[in-house]
């Protein structure tokens, strides 16, 4: 099975665009990771991890209409597609199946 | 409060940023500035905002979206032959225009090289010698009650210091004679020239190319190198190594080389022998007693200075040279002797003359190349006023280039193109009219300029000199034309606006300013020369012919000389002088009279001549008589001059006695006659006090003056006055000069400055009306349509010649009415070093600018008339 590499970090910001569902684009995405993960994520960062998994087709991405704020410069919002949310679930697999492979005990030692 | 993201940030991002992608990352970076200033502050904010947007300088966000569309080449070989192709054809579509602009061009491009070429002479003097960058004279500056004086004649002893005590400083110092004419005799042959004794290592100093003989040539004391012109006036062919020959009818030398003649560009350009300072010394006796006399100032010191060393150290260094060495003389010491260098590429721009450097040669040299400049300036103006004014005609040409696809840079190499092949056509048309023009141009500036076709600098130089030129004259016309908006132009609207038309005046206006103001400046050059020429000089120029008295020959022969040639019936009178009539070469003070003020301390000319001098030369008396032979008392009689009455402020001075102390004897005079001032030096200058009289007390008379006969004409007296000389003198050549003609050459700086301003006015005014004649036939062409409809509603054709002709006509008043209090500031101060001179008159002013408004209308209204009056139902018809 031929599966693309998935980061840590683009996993979370393709969660996140998931999660934002309609309205995920650039700053939204930035916001929400730093209020969920609790880390200072950089601007750019965001958004060439976004640029990237674009380019995987794990996400789209549509212009938006004129916006009032930001001197009506337009937004570009992010939807995941199939291929993306395909990649997610396989990602939640792996790790559900691992964490189903753990010994009890080892578990009971981290708290589980 | 509202904040606004960092201005520079911003403008960084703008920068780098693609475009593609700048709206959402400017947008989003804006927006969450929003929330930082909220959230965090502004000051956080801002900082942020900087960090974030450095974080997007990286390749992905700096890298631009490739077009869809494929990449123009801007200079792609087929369309470079089409540019040409297309400019070429529009050359010869116009050929009125080609002419004025290509023709135009050459004439600014021959005066800007012709200008750049003298520059190039004036600066390059004396680069003729190799060690040119080390040559020096040695000269001494000297202060006198506050006067400040430099001297390049320095007194014999200082000569022996700096060989003594200073020889270290130097390869070479060359002690020599001031250069003088001498009699050169071999065989038959007798010529004079100008030469100068000098000491043995000057030909290898000079760097002399030799053609016979070598640079030790001055090693033996009896020896002479002489220029290759002379050694073939005087032996003809035959090899003048080893000749035999004589200087002044008394030295024996032989002559041991022959060096290439010194070109005009060289200070000793006419130094045609150079012989032995020893055999100089050996023949005068007043020069070997001179060795140890400070006050003595008669030679010339030339030096080499060691190629480790500089002018200023050496000069440093040699300072004191005389002042160490007069301790007991206080009256020199008192004058602070300073000796310096005067390096020998100062010799020519940078003179010393009344006490500081002239500034003359410099300011000439930035006149002539700022003038080459304007002319230059001039002619690329044309073409840019043709170019803009057709610009109309090739609008549609640039809408259609455009709309298939041209982009700017295209059509702006495109008529660059266009402008650097007329520029090419202009340079080689400029070439061939320098070729004809050079000699001409020589003649008029005296110099020996040619072309340097093997000089790599100057086909640098005039590469530079097309690129520099065809950008000036393309600049403006391809980056005008290449912005007009295909839309508007191919619709048919108007591209060029009112305010096009703008430039366009300014620039005639400018064009007009200097042509107007190179007139006026030529006619004042004029009106002072003729101002000056026309003054009265006090004696009879006409028929009057001077010879120096070189030799011994003459010495006890006047009075035989004077009974034969007036025998001829050709001479009507002769008479010796001191000195030329056209120099006065002795001033002296130390003159006691009635009632003299001890504040009176200026100098006399003092000049002896014997007694029919005033018959010969024509003295005009004022008072009293002239020197007589029949009274044994005129002997010590004395004949003073207009301005030396007033000096003495005697009422009637006639009978006075005027006393004379010369070195350590008083000699006592009678004045027997007041003269009208002779004008006898600068004819500029006022004339000084002088007293003429019989006694030789300060030198013999050295000059004979022979007054032709009124009713014999010259060329029949002439050979006449010829046999008796070579009789009486047969050593001596017969080498006369005419007064007149001496007189005159007073004129030649003065007459050279006129005629190169003449030559650059007729150009410019030349230049400018072509440019007017272009820009009237344009706009009689623009308006057919108008002239059409109005001739149709009845305008006659003299109101039609004047509604085109009125535009121009302001523009030319108003380049007068600028150019007016320019030219009359520069030419005012160019007379104030004059101080005989002439008005600058207000009618010079009118009748330039009339002058100038005639020719513009004369050029203008050929063309308005002829417009006026075409047919209007061809006009109407067309198109």
């Amino acid at each position: 099975m031929k599966r693309t590499f998935l980061g840590e970090f683009e996993e979370i910001v393709l969660l996140t665009v998931a999660i934002l569902g309609e309205e995920a684009y650039g700053v939204t995405v930035t916001q929400e990771l730093e209020q969920k993960t609790g880390r200072s994520v950089g601007f750019s960062t965001v958004h060439t991890t976004l640029q990237r998994l674009e380019e995987k087709g794990f996400l789209a991405s549509q212009m938006g209409g004129a916006t009032a704020e930001r001197g009506g410069r337009r937004k570009r919002f992010f939807t995941v597609t199939a291929a993306g949310r395909k990649a997610l679930v396989e990602v939640k697999q792996v790790r559900e199946e691992l964490w189903g492979a753990l010994p009890p005990q080892t578990l009971q030692l981290m708290g589980g | 409060m509202h904040s606004n993201p960092p201005r520079l940030a911003d403008r960084f991002l703008q920068f780098f940023c693609a475009p593609h992608l700048l709206e959402e990352v400017q947008g989003d970076l804006h927006e969450e500035f929003e929330y930082q200033v909220k959230h965090a502050g502004a000051r956080r904010a801002r900082w942020r905002y900087w960090r974030d947007v450095l974080g997007f300088f990286q390749p992905r966000y700096i890298k631009r979206k490739p077009s869809q569309y494929p990449q123009t080449y801007l200079f792609s070989l087929n369309m470079l032959h089409n540019y040409f192709k297309i400019a070429v054809r529009n050359l010869l579509k116009n050929k009125g225009y080609s002419f004025i602009n290509i023709g135009g061009l050459a004439v600014g491009m021959v005066v800007a090289i012709l200008s750049g070429l003298w520059v190039w002479d004036e600066l390059s003097f004396n680069q003729y010698h190799q060690n040119y960058a080390r040559i020096a004279q040695v000269m001494i500056k000297e202060t006198d009650e506050g006067n400040v004086g430099y001297s390049n004649s320095v007194p014999y002893p200082l000569a022996t210091e700096l060989k003594t005590n200073y020889q270290s400083n130097f390869k070479h110092i060359v002690t020599s004679s001031n250069a003088g004419d001498y009699i050169l005799t071999a065989g038959e042959n007798k010529f004079l020239r100008k030469g100068q004794f000098m000491e043995a290592k000057a030909p290898e100093m000079l760097s002399l190319k030799m053609i016979y003989g070598s640079w030790a040539g001055l090693n033996d004391p009896h020896s002479i190198l002489i220029s290759a012109s002379t050694a073939q006036a005087l032996f003809g062919n035959t090899d003048p190594l080893n000749q035999v020959m004589k200087i002044n009818n008394k030295l024996d030398v032989t002559v041991t080389g022959v060096y290439e003649d010194l070109p005009l560009n060289s200070v000793f350009n006419d130094i045609n022998f150079f012989a032995p300072f020893d055999l100089w010394v050996s023949d005068n006796e007043w020069v070997r007693e001179s060795a140890n006399n400070w006050h003595n100032h008669f030679l010339k010191v030339y030096v080499e200075i060691q190629p480790t060393t500089d002018f200023e150290r050496v000069s440093k260094t040699i300072k004191d040279a005389e002042l160490k060495n007069i301790g007991d003389l206080k009256d020199k010491v008192a004058e602070n002797p300073q000796v310096f260098l005067h390096p020998m590429h100062n010799w020519h721009l940078y003179p010393f003359k009344n006490g500081a450097v002239n500034p003359e040669p410099t300011q000439m040299v930035w006149l002539i190349g700022i003038i080459g400049a304007f002319v230059l300036l001039l002619a690329c103006i044309n073409f840019v006023n043709l170019s803009t004014a057709r610009s109309e005609k090739r609008a549609k040409e640039v809408g259609i280039r455009k709309a298939i696809g041209s982009v700017q840079g295209q059509l702006i190499s495109q008529f660059f193109s266009e402008s650097f092949l007329v520029v090419l056509l202009s340079f080689f048309l400029a070439f061939v009219l320098l070729l004809f023009t050079l000699t001409w141009f020589n003649d008029l500036s005296a110099k020996a300029i040619s072309i340097p076709w093997t000089n790599a600098y100057f086909w640098l130089f005039c590469l530079l000199f097309i690129f520099v030129t065809g950008l000036l004259a393309g600049s403006y016309p391809s980056f005008y034309l290449s912005s007009f908006q295909p839309i508007k132009v191919l619709k048919g609207i108007n591209v060029v606006n009112r305010f096009a038309f703008t430039p366009r005046k300014v620039l005639v206006v400018f064009q007009f300013t200097i042509s107007v103001t190179l007139i006026i400046s030529t006619i004042v050059v004029y009106r002072q020369v003729q101002f000056a020429k026309n003054r009265p000089v006090g004696y009879t120029r006409e028929g009057l012919l001077m010879l120096a008295m070189k030799s011994d020959a003459f010495s006890g022969k006047h009075e035989i000389l004077r009974t034969e040639l007036k025998n001829t019936g050709a001479v009507s009178e002769i008479s010796a002088s001191m000195g030329r009539m056209t120099q006065v070469s002795s001033n002296n003070d130390g003159l006691e009279w009635k009632g003299k003020k001890p504040e009176q301390d200026k100098n006399f000319s003092t000049l002896t001549v014997s007694h029919e001098h005033g018959k010969t030369v024509g003295w005009q008396f004022v008072k009293g008589r002239d020197f007589s032979r029949k009274y044994a008392t005129d002997s010590s009689g004395i004949v003073i001059n207009e301005a030396a009455m007033k000096y003495m402020g005697l009422q009637n001075p006639v009978g006075e006695t005027i006393s004379w102390k010369f070195r350590e004897n008083t000699a006592y005079f009678q004045v027997i006659g007041i003269i009208k001032d002779m004008v006898m030096e600068s004819p500029y200058e006022p004339v000084k006090p002088a007293i003429f009289y019989i006694k030789p007390i300060n030198g013999k008379p050295n000059w004979l003056n022979v007054k032709i006969n009124p009713s014999v004409s010259i060329s029949q007296a002439l050979p006449k006055i010829e046999a008796v000389f070579k009789k009486i003198v047969p050593t001596v050549p017969f080498d006369y000069q005419f007064v007149d003609d001496e007189y005159n050459a007073k004129f030649k700086a003065e007459e050279r400055i006129g005629k190169l301003a003449t030559f650059f006015a007729v150009l410019a005014i030349f230049i400018s009306c072509l440019g007017l004649f272009g820009l009237a036939s344009f706009v009689a062409e623009q308006r057919t349509k108008e002239i059409g409809i109005r001739k149709v509603l009845g305008a006659s054709v003299a109101g039609i010649w004047q509604l085109l002709s009125k535009d121009f006509v302001v523009l030319v008043i108003l380049s007068c009415l600028i150019s007016v209090p320019i030219s009359h500031y520069f030419m005012d101060g160019w007379l104030q070093k004059y101080t005989y001179r002439t008005e600058i008159s207000w009618w010079i002013f009118g009748v330039t600018s009339l002058g100038a408004l005639g020719i513009t209308l004369l050029t203008v209204s050929f063309q308005a008339i002829k417009a006026a009056l075409v047919n209007p139902v061809k006009s109407l018809k067309s198109e």
